[in-house]
């Protein structure tokens, strides 16, 4: 038979892979120094000031390190579930370079000011448009790949990374158009309220689906593996997928909680934020519970240490999320740093995390070891990443409901009791600590970056794993 | 107000709302009684050697936890505006929050304001707890351009010195701040480099700065003939009414430097302090105008 001698592409994988780690230490050192220049102000210079490298430093984490992350484990996850090379290796090559030019390009122009002004969607039409060729390419050979699978049905995880690139394509297209006057420059297709609705509508997609739907994917392929136990329940993971992926498209207006938005509009966005709970803990119960039985290998496993860790910070912000959905908790909590806690609890926590642990999973497997330069430096990873997690929310959670309430004091007199700078100064020592938790979480990275060049130096690229026949259906 | 250009808008948002949140529901029934069969086992599937699926039951605990947010949300739906423009029950909406806390305020506020207002201003910039209310309104309103200390920038004036551009007296303090000012320092670079540098050095003069003597009176002829006088006054001491600063007592809006000076006479300047009557509320303007004259020393001092 043909197709058992063919072999899985791990070649793009590999790639994906290492600029994972690459574009994690870059996106991060960024952070850090933003952290850095509202701690010292003085740090900001020209093109380096705050306002420039934020939009940098969201674009890499999210789009370079979580996309990196998105396109290595689904490439893999959906070549070894289909049981079946990936659907064209030349398209595949192609989103890994255009991937890497985009990134490269908004690492280029967001510096240098050109931008649309829309969070999450800065970089210009052009860089959108190449963004849009290689997402076309990627659902090509996701979808591809699907349809060319030797098994009958389709495990959970494809359809988490499924929902994820439909998703984001429809989201894109829909927020990035634009009316471009010039190669560096466009405007909104969009105006006033209704700009704000698309941006939030959005907004909030990218992290429901870009952040949860496609790590939710990775989170169904490797908690799994890792743990060598059958996923806790499948009808779980069809109730809480399509409840998720329904309800997530109709949150973005808590975003804009008492602005211009008509109030019916702000309600909406509220209730499905708070419907989103239970579809959002449907995932970390099924990623956890998956564990019954194997409890004990969490003890000495640091890579199944990072998921079911993941798994927790997940639980705890898409708790935190409906809950600062509500009206009265938004009008404390937004526009502070709380928001910006809650944010990195889900970025560090949970998108990093699963990220990390999952990569470790398979650097060795891509790389011919059976298991990573030191397990005991994963480990290491783990603690100093989860300390930096800590150190960062608990900061954001203090700094933000206590900016909350100084700047809605009011005295007597109908006066302000505190001016914005006082909140401002207030803000210094909980800034400082949010800098010492980026500073270990960059730390972790770095100790990864040295067990994953110690990895590949000992080892040897993986170009010859066997396509595997599916398992003959016992039902 | 009605967000909708018609009916049809306003029913299909509705409905959309409704279904949605009513589908979350049954999907989640249709899902929730137990699978057949007592003993729970894989589904049967195998994937990547290993990957195997339970198919337990959902979690009761989390069934009720969905069941209640639904439930929650078609409630609120009622009671709050959600349904298209259905202002929901219990009349809430997000002005009418606004406009009640602000009415509880005013309410609360009024007897103390009513106070300071029959206080004239001049004592009233004596009066500590005035001023103190006053500061906390500046620190809100006006620091952002005056400065936290009220001693300015290049542009916006220092507030903390005895100079006055558009006078000193309350009256035209309160007519500043409810109204506004708008200043126009016309450009003159029809007069030629050559005479605004004279300009400038005369000017520089006025304040016993160093300039060229030659130049100083050259520049003082031309002050007069080329209207400089017409709005800063023969002697240079500026006009409040016009609000054209006085040039002879060392207090520099732009800058001293000829540089900076030639730059005023050449391109002019035009400057705006924006009115503050209709947002604060002529009680506060008050209170605010008191406390701005309590920052100039002379005030101070004869206190």
């Amino acid at each position: 038979m043909s197709e058992t001698q063919s072999t899985y592409n791990y070649k793009v994988v590999r790639q994906f892979a290492v600029m994972t780690v690459v574009w994690g230490i870059v996106g991060m050192l960024v952070g850090v120094i933003i952290a850095a220049q509202l701690v010292w102000p003085e740090l900001n210079v020209g093109w380096l000031h705050f306002g420039r490298l934020r939009p940098l430093h969201t674009n890499a984490v999210i789009f370079a390190f979580g996309g990196s992350a998105l396109f290595a484990t689904s490439y893999y996850v959906v070549q070894r579930t289909c049981h079946t090379r990936i659907f064209s290796d030349g398209l595949a090559a192609f989103t890994f370079w255009g991937w890497q030019l985009v990134i490269v390009l908004a690492a280029l122009t967001l510096p240098l000011g050109f931008t649309q002004g829309k969070e999450y969607a800065e970089l210009e039409w052009p860089i959108d448009i190449l963004i849009t060729l290689v997402w076309v390419a990627y659902a090509v050979v996701f979808f591809g790949t699907i349809a060319k699978r030797k098994v009958t049905h389709i495990y959970v995880a494809n359809w988490f990374y499924g929902g994820f690139i439909l998703a984001v394509a429809l989201l894109h297209l829909v927020n990035s158009a634009a009316i471009p006057v010039s190669l560096t420059k466009s405007y909104s297709a969009y105006a006033g309220v209704q700009d704000a609705m698309v941006q939030w509508w959005y907004g909030h997609n990218a992290v429901g689906f870009f952040l949860t739907a496609g790590f939710l994917g990775m989170m169904y392929y490797f908690v799994p593996k890792q743990a060598e136990r059958p996923v806790y329940s499948y009808r779980l993971s069809v109730v809480h997928f399509w409840a998720l992926i329904f309800t997530y498209m109709w949150a973005g207006p808590h975003h804009l909680h008492y602005t211009a938005l008509p109030d019916w509009t702000q309600s909406v966005g509220m209730l499905f934020s708070l419907i989103l709970l239970a579809p959002s803990w449907g995932g970390m119960i099924n990623g956890v519970m998956t564990l019954s039985g194997a409890w004990h290998k969490l003890r000495d496993d640091p890579i199944l240490k990072f998921l079911i860790t993941s798994l927790s910070f997940y639980g705890m912000s898409t708790f935190e999320g409906p809950m600062m959905a509500i009206k009265t908790v938004n009008a404390l909590s937004h526009y502070t740093d709380w928001t910006v806690g809650h944010v990195h609890s889900g970025a560090l926590g949970w998108v990093a995390m699963v990220s990390i642990g999952s990569i470790y999973y398979l650097l060795p497997r891509l790389f011919g070891k059976s298991e990573m330069f030191s397990v005991k430096l994963i480990t290491v990873h783990f603690w100093v990443a989860t300390i930096g997690v800590v150190l960062y929310i608990a900061s954001m959670w203090i700094a933000g409901v206590m900016q909350g309430l100084m700047w809605r004091a009011v005295n007597l007199d109908g006066t302000l009791t505190y001016s914005f700078v006082e909140s401002v100064k207030a803000s210094y020592p909980f800034w400082a600590i949010r800098f010492l938790g980026g500073v270990l979480f960059l730390c972790g990275m770095l100790i990864m970056a040295y067990n994953m060049v110690k990895t590949i130096a000992g080892g040897r690229t993986v170009d010859d794993a066997r396509v595997l026949l599916p398992a003959a259906h016992h039902a | 107000m009605n967000d909708f250009v018609n009916q049809f808008w306003n029913w299909y948002v509705i409905l959309l709302v409704l279904v949605s949140i009513i589908a979350c529901g049954v999907l989640l029934w249709t899902q929730s009684s137990p699978p057949a069969g007592s003993k729970v086992d894989t589904t049967g599937h195998v994937w990547d050697e290993t990957l195997e699926e339970y198919n337990n039951p959902l979690p009761k605990w989390w069934m009720w936890l969905f069941y209640i947010t639904v439930i929650f949300s078609l409630v609120y739906a009622v009671l709050y505006p959600t349904l298209g423009s259905f202002p929901g029950l219990l009349g809430w909406s997000s002005s009418g929050q606004w406009a009640k806390e602000m009415a509880k305020f005013d309410e609360q506020t009024r007897p103390l304001y009513a106070k300071y207002m029959k206080t004239d201003l001049k004592a009233l910039a004596a009066d500590k707890e005035a001023n103190e209310t006053g500061k906390r309104l500046y620190l809100t309103y006006c620091m952002q351009c005056h400065g936290a200390d009220a001693r300015g920038s290049k542009g916006f004036p220092n507030l903390a010195d005895n100079d006055w551009q558009w006078g000193g007296e309350p009256a035209q303090i309160v007519e500043t701040i409810s109204a506004g000012r708008m200043g126009v320092m016309p450009p003159h670079a029809q007069l030629g480099a050559e005479t605004i540098k004279d300009l400038a050095a005369y000017v520089r003069s006025l304040s016993a700065l160093p300039a060229d003597p030659v130049r100083v009176a050259k520049g003082q002829e031309a002050f007069n003939s080329a209207g400089c006088s017409g709005c800063h006054g023969p002697d240079g001491k500026g006009m409040h009414a016009l609000g054209a600063p006085n040039l002879t007592d060392k207090v520099w809006l732009y800058g001293s430097s000829e540089a900076t000076i030639i730059e005023t006479i050449t391109k002019g300047r035009t400057n705006q302090m924006p009115a503050w009557k209709e947002f604060l509320g002529d009680e506060k303007v008050h209170v605010l105008s008191a406390y701005v004259l309590s920052l100039s020393p002379d005030a101070a001092a004869s206190k």
